[in-house]
């Protein structure tokens, strides 16, 4: 807690509704969507508008009090938690206007506080799309999403929201305004600060304004379901859709486990003895949907599919991406606690690497279902466990370090769209190098001389 | 041990519950309040999170969780959204209870719950000097809504809009009936299409034969606002029963089901009123027990068994007998009394649109049938608004304690009635016919405010 001069200091600033300096209040913001321990912070501050942002950044420099920026605190790796219980966190969710969408030259621009799916949808009221599809987009911000580079199913096909960061405006912790990039589409006037931002986790500046890509929406769509009696069947499919050259902008997975608590859960008829379920839509032109969905379908039969089915409404369409959106809440209701992980390899490891992962869950006597984006090689080994059940959670920590190190092994990375924040630190060196970290570390100090934001998080 | 170390013992049993949260934090995407707020405390994920807190004595305020988890409509649209299918509203219930039976009551709402909730007989007395004295204290507001408005600033009333106080209420104008069953009802006519309108999986009885079984027998229990407010409603739901052909029950007092005692965490007063209702219920003659209040009858059929462990094992047998018979108005005639589709439909038809009541649609489940009763009235269209069932931001006890939070919530709905462009806005709850009138009022926007049932009880003749 903090002193009571120093509290004031911000309630001036920022308005007495925008400060939680209460126990309470500051309790319900010491955690994330990760499973790790709770930090309870000093106090958490509201801004509204980008001067009070930037007065309040100043005043917790002068105060040398850490930040930890904060949007709708549904990170996966532990970003969002506190540092320390002497810091501070920085809602973004009072900045929170779309400031415009051009429909001329495709492009908006946003506070970080603007939650992403409602986002979208303002855009598609213009006739335009912003494809960026992280599961929580119903919650999570554009705040979050760019120092995240959040992904979504879109990720192959569309790219993620690094590929979509236009321009930034991001204050130091001295409260200078940093302008990167621009609105135009091509740019190249200094640094590629832009490239640097996304996916900063929050340890490189704080984000006032966001300027974003929008592009045309496809014409057309169509949605398949392949059912496959073997995975190897069914990544050697994923891999010879794209060697067809097509890339579909959604190529889904779900694992047998997955499959099963599914049905279980919304009763929608999926094939329970199926060992992989591949969710797959192609988009873009009616013509170009049509072929590509019958070269599809072929492909499929003659990999060994059991069944392939084609959406032939949007009802049917819906469905299909029901199931898939289903594969979390359908696992978490097994156990109380559960762990998605987000270990990443290339597309033609795949087999391996979820052959790897049955072998780890079987090894550690742990219930692990696994889903995600075929496509692009993401998946998410979904661990179901009880965090009050401590020998079973020390064996949840040897079995994801297990997963790191197998990833790793195959050419992979260890996160495909949650960030590092907490969770992965001590596995950053052995995926990259020392002198990588000594660099990235060094470019922090450069920033951020005082360690002040989020400190600890991404690098030990 | 202590009176803490019994709050946390107490609320230790919720752990089971409360480890099912995965702090995904989807709740944030529906909760009305946080739509507003943005602060974490007033979401789902917040709530619990300070619950667990004060459980393993990490906090030690309890006054402070109560003042957050007060900050909560109990609308129930976080459970229904949330992937874990945690029971969040029974938490907040429970957790609530306990809490206030460790902090007490305020005295104000000991007067409220124990001197006059379960006093039915002094409840209506003093309500009686109220119906005739609000004259004095209120004016007309808005004549097309037929609302008063308070004369001056009082504390309670503050700008609302609010329909006067009935002179009598309701079951006082109708007193006790308990007439026979019927053998032959002349409203069994076949229905084919009925049949494809329910809800898949639910079996009621006219789905097989096409027509409303002989001899039903209902019990009626309006609830508070219609008995002391809108009784219109309890006299349009008898037409209903009586075209019907209906056995009818209905006791000589109405006794309040209890909500918002136990919204205030008054485990006692609801007790006391739950055992009223069930010397009233049960042992009589009846098929199932109607309500045209979804909080009524998601308070029976949810929260009664909820905390029925609290009763005697004879008392906990009459409450799920209880809790099984009750429906809701609309769930009631369209599956078991199958009334015909209107034959034709005018050329002019008035544009209405329905708002789902949380208590119906995310307790309950049910959103189909109040819509297949309005299409039984041809002289309206049904135009669905944007966000039907977003919560109108009553929440009870919620719109007296808090009442500019819920008049923003209020203002959201009542923007989407507007954009729908319909004469008429019915649903499901007195409760959300409150609020809405209360803001359609103010702004004056002119659209009327019914229930349904009262839209079904025009056709009849």
């Amino acid at each position: 807690m903090l002193k009571k001069a120093l509290i004031n200091k911000y309630i001036e600033i920022l308005g007495k509704e925008n400060v939680f300096h209460e126990e309470a209040d500051r309790q319900t913001y010491s955690y994330d969507s990760a499973v790790l321990p709770p930090v309870v912070p000093a106090l958490v501050i509201r801004p509204t508008s980008s001067e009070s942002l930037q007065q309040a950044i100043v005043l917790c420099a002068e105060n040398q009090l850490s930040i930890t920026v904060r949007g709708s605190g549904t990170n996966l790796s532990g970003g969002t938690i506190p540092v320390s219980p002497k810091s501070i966190v920085l809602l973004t969710n009072g900045l929170n206007k779309i400031l415009e969408i051009n429909d001329q030259d495709l492009y908006a621009r946003a506070q970080p506080g603007v939650i992403t799916a409602q986002f979208a949808t303002q855009a598609a009221q213009k006739g335009l799309f912003y494809p960026p599809d992280p599961g929580s987009q119903a919650v999570s911000t554009l705040g979050g999403n760019v120092a995240e580079n959040a992904g979504g199913l879109r990720g192959l096909k569309y790219g993620v929201t690094k590929d979509y960061v236009m321009g930034l405006g991001f204050f130091t912790p001295s409260g200078e305004l940093i302008k990167t990039g621009s609105r135009t589409v091509k740019c190249v006037t200094g640094y590629n600060l832009t490239g640097l931002f996304v996916g900063s986790e929050g340890t490189l500046g704080i984000i006032n304004e966001i300027t974003l890509k929008l592009i045309p929406p496809p014409a057309s769509s169509q949605a398949l379901l392949a059912t496959f009696s073997s995975l190897e069947k069914a990544s050697e499919t994923v891999a010879g859709i794209i060697a067809q050259k097509i890339v579909p902008c959604t190529l889904e997975f779900l694992d047998n486990f997955t499959i099963r608590c599914v049905e279980d859960y919304r009763q929608a008829g999926l094939p329970v003895d199926a060992q992989a379920l591949l969710l797959i839509e192609v988009d873009g032109h009616p013509d170009q949907v049509r072929d590509e969905a019958e070269t599809v379908v072929a492909l499929c039969k003659k990999m060994g599919a059991l069944d392939v089915k084609l959406a032939t409404s949007q009802k049917e369409r819906d469905k299909i991406w029901q199931a898939r959106r289903d594969a979390l809440p359908a696992l978490a209701r097994l156990k109380p606690t559960t762990i998605l992980e987000d270990a990443t390899v290339p597309r033609s490891r795949l087999p391996q690497m979820i052959a790897a992962i049955e072998r780890i869950g079987q090894q550690y006597n742990l219930i692990i279902g696994t889903f995600g984006h075929a496509g692009d090689g993401n998946l998410h080994p979904t661990i179901l466990t009880d965090s009050r059940d401590t020998g079973e959670m020390q064996r949840v920590e040897k079995a994801i370090d297990e997963i790191f190190k197998q990833a790793l092994s195959l050419g992979g990375t260890l996160s495909g769209e949650h960030g590092i924040g907490l969770a992965k630190r001590k596995f950053l060196q052995a995926e990259t190098n020392r002198a990588t970290i000594k660099l990235s570390k060094s470019i922090k100090a450069a920033l951020d001389p005082a360690l002040l934001l989020n400190p600890g998080k991404i690098f030990e | 041990m202590n009176d803490l170390q019994k709050l946390t013992t107490l609320l230790q049993r919720l752990e089971g519950q409360l480890a099912q949260c995965m702090k995904c934090g989807m709740c944030q995407a529906v909760c009305p309040l946080y739509a507003h707020t943005g602060r974490e405390a007033d979401v789902a994920r917040g709530k619990l999170a300070l619950i667990h807190n004060l459980a393993n004595e990490l906090l030690q305020d309890p006054l402070e969780v109560k003042k957050r988890l007060d900050r909560c409509l109990l609308c129930g649209s976080c459970a229904a959204n949330c992937p874990s299918g945690v029971k969040v509203l029974e938490i907040f219930l429970l957790a609530r209870t306990v809490i206030s039976g460790y902090l007490g009551l305020s005295p104000l709402k000991k007067v409220i719950f124990r001197g006059m909730l379960v006093n039915p007989k002094l409840l209506d007395h003093v309500l009686s000097i109220g119906a005739k004295t609000q004259k004095i204290f209120s004016k007309q507001a808005n004549p097309f809504f037929s609302t008063s408005c308070a004369r001056i600033n009082l504390p309670g009333l503050q700008k609302r809009h609010f329909p006067p106080l009935a002179s009598t209420p309701w079951h006082k104008t109708t007193k006790t009936i308990n007439t026979s069953r019927k053998a032959n009802p002349e409203t069994n006519r076949q229905t084919n299409h009925i049949r494809k309108l329910s809800q898949p999986g639910q079996k009621p009885s006219c789905q097989t034969t096409g027509q409303q079984k002989p001899g039903l027998k209902i019990a009626y229990f309006p609830g508070c606002l219609v008995d002391k407010i809108f009784p219109h409603l309890g006299k349009a739901s008898l037409r209903i029963f009586n075209h019907h052909k209906l056995g009818i029950f209905i006791p000589e007092e109405q006794i309040c089901c209890g909500i918002p005692a136990l919204a205030a965490g008054d485990l006692s007063a609801f007790k006391v009123l739950v055992k009223k209702n069930l010397e009233l219920f049960v042992q009589k003659d009846f098929d199932f027990l109607i309500t045209p209040c979804a909080t009524c009858t998601a308070t029976i059929k949810k929260f009664w068994p909820l905390f029925a462990d609290k009763f005697s094992p004879a008392d906990q047998k009459a409450i799920f007998f209880l809790a099984d018979k009750t429906r809701d108005f609309s769930e009631f005639i369209v599956n078991e009394l199958c009334p015909p589709s209107p034959a034709n439909l005018p050329q002019d038809q008035v544009m209405l649109t329905y708002h789902d009541p949380c208590h119906l649609k995310k307790s309950l489940n049910i959103f189909r049938e109040p819509r297949q009763l309005l299409a039984l009235n041809p002289n309206y269209k049904l135009v669905e608004m944007d966000k039907a069932d977003a919560c109108c931001g009553l929440g009870g006890s919620f719109n007296l304690q808090h009442y500019d939070l819920s008049a923003q919530i209020g203002k959201e709905k009542v923007k989407n009635i507007s954009k729908a462009k319909a004469s008429v806005v019915a649903t499901s709850c007195p409760a959300c016919m409150l609020q809405l009138t209360d803001q359609l009022s103010q702004q004056n926007i002119k659209t009327n405010v019914r229930h349904v049932l009262e839209i079904y009880a025009q056709t009849l003749k």
